[in-house]
């Protein structure tokens, strides 16, 4: 599996993309340092960027390359190499690959900035882990879909529609459901969705964190409540983690029965 | 060498392999024919693990290929359609494809036998079909297994790469390896194969020699022996 990742990820670490999203959050680093000229309040903005932004790059990179490498994949089959090892090393390449643009892109101008000497550090650093995880759950969540449709269109279309669903949709149905049950006690119903949508639960765990009561939100305030802040932010991290095994997983029990 | 047990396989309802029986021994020529669609590249697939089979057995050297991987160490395969992931240089191909299979490989004459030098730079994307069919024949023959699958291996390729193929292809049978091979260039088939195994609606239909094949069908050249082998008048 190690060789397929090195290939997959020396592939895309060569390829354009990788560098546009690299540039990309490099600027984003360096332009919200400079408007906002405050370590803390330019990684509240940049919570806000990238639970949006990295799940829709990990999603359009995953199906993207899935389809792309059908060549080599199929050149892999033949190989003496066992089939999760090729789904699970191309998988890791990309998400590898994309963590490491995010990471280097947003930690230089942060470093430059004079991140180790500040307090941020640790909010920082729970930033980066939990776009890692947004990406590696993203990806995953990506390659099942292509794997499934063997039409790259549809394949596109539903992973899209996947992302809008858990970035913006999830939460308008939240708020709705908030707000016509009103009356009764929501707090487990709250809990349980947060948990179901990767998003909301980073978003989440990074406001518990940064502790910061007013942006805390519905949510937030009952993560608080119920589980006190330790917990809570063991418990989402826990959770975040099955988000990303169960997808890995499927995708390697799918790819044993696919023919080629 | 290979055995095949009551092997199905249907693709949605499309059944392409309704308990196919096939024993193949060690040693030999053998060549899979039959019309277009008649399940060939699946059976080959199915050997190699790339298709999974709904029912039956696939046995390579006795051991069943279910969920294993290793015995691909011991097959030389060429794909019918050669796809190889296009921002490669022809180059970096043959050393990835060596880095993954880490057995002694002999590509240097290969590359020198079908004139494959200019083009080591060269990206796949940019090379002719025919040439592409080189790199995919050097890519099968640069190992040294037993057991060498061809499917189609003579798509594209002029008259000159044609003969260094079918030499390479009795080098190897000399050496005493077992080569499957499909092909519906008949005059190739006849000059190479020891034994037919005729693929129809599924089932095995024919299995033997040319020899067998022009004596049960009563037609002295092979193109008519298997023309007559699907009409309904061949068996009376
Ligand atoms: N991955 C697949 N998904 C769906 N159908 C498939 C797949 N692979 C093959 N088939 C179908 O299975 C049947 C047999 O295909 P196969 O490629 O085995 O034929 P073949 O004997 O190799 O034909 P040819 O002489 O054209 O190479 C065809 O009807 C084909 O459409
Ligand atoms: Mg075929």
């Amino acid at each position: 599996m190690l060789k397929i990742l090195k290939y997959s990820f020396y592939d895309l670490i060569r390829s354009r993309w990788s560098y546009v999203y690299f540039l990309f959050y490099l600027a984003l680093g360096f332009v919200l340092l400079f408007l906002n000229n405050d370590l803390s309040k330019a990684i509240i903005t940049l919570m806000n960027v990238i639970i949006v932004l990295v799940p829709l790059i990990g999603t359009i990179f995953g199906v993207m390359y899935f389809y792309n490498s059908k060549e080599f994949t199929e050149l892999l089959l033949a190989q003496p190499l066992k089939r999760s090892s090729i789904f699970l090393g191309q998988y890791f390449g990309v998400a590898g690959s994309l963590t490491l643009s995010l990471v280097l892109g947003l930690g230089i101008p942060f470093m430059l900035y004079g991140l180790f000497k500040s307090d941020a550090i640790w909010n920082f650093s729970l930033l980066l882990v939990t776009g890692a995880f947004l990406t590696l759950i993203f990806t995953a969540l990506a390659f099942n879909i292509a794997l499934s449709n063997e039409n790259k269109i549809k394949g596109f279309g539903y992973a899209v529609l996947l992302w809008l669903f858990m970035a913006v949709i999830y939460d308008g149905l939240f708020l709705m459901s908030l707000i016509v049950f009103e009356e009764y006690p929501l707090d487990t119903f709250s809990l349980t969705a947060t948990m179901f949508n990767p998003i909301d639960l980073s978003r989440t765990l990074i406001l518990l964190k940064l502790d910061i009561s007013a942006l805390l939100g519905y949510t937030g305030a009952i993560f608080k409540r119920f589980f006190g802040t330790h917990t809570g932010l063991v418990v989402s991290v826990s959770v975040l983690l099955l988000w990303t095994v169960l997808p890995v997983w499927r995708l390697s029990a799918k790819a044993k029965r696919k023919d080629f | 060498m290979i055995q095949l047990e009551k092997l199905h396989k249907k693709f949605g309802r499309n059944q392409v392999l309704s308990g196919v029986d096939l024993s193949i021994g060690d040693g030999g020529i053998y060549a899979v024919l039959g019309p277009n669609g008649s399940g060939k590249t699946t059976l080959i697939k199915s050997i190699l693990g790339m298709v999974v089979p709904h029912a039956g057995n696939v046995l390579v050297s006795g051991k069943n290929v279910r969920n294993d991987w290793r015995y691909r160490q011991n097959i030389d395969y060429l794909p019918q359609i050669a796809s190889f992931p296009g921002n490669l240089k022809v180059r970096e191909l043959i050393r990835m494809i060596k880095d993954l299979r880490q057995k002694p490989s002999d590509e240097d004459n290969l590359v020198q036998l079908f004139a494959l030098e200019p083009f080591l730079d060269k990206k796949l994307r940019t090379l002719s079909g025919g040439t592409r069919q080189k790199v995919n024949v050097v890519l099968t023959f640069m190992f040294d297994s037993p057991l060498i699958i061809l499917d189609e291996p003579t798509t594209g390729l002029d008259p000159a790469a044609l003969i260094r193929l079918k030499g390479l292809i009795q080098r190897e049978k000399e050496k005493g390896k077992t080569i499957l091979i499909t092909s519906h260039i008949l005059q190739f088939v006849e000059e190479v194969a020891d034994e037919i195994v005729y693929l129809l609606e599924g089932k095995v239909y024919f299995r033997g020699s040319i020899e067998q094949l022009k004596n049960k069908t009563g037609q002295i050249d092979f193109e008519h022996a298997i023309a007559a082998l699907t009409t309904p008048t061949a068996n009376a």
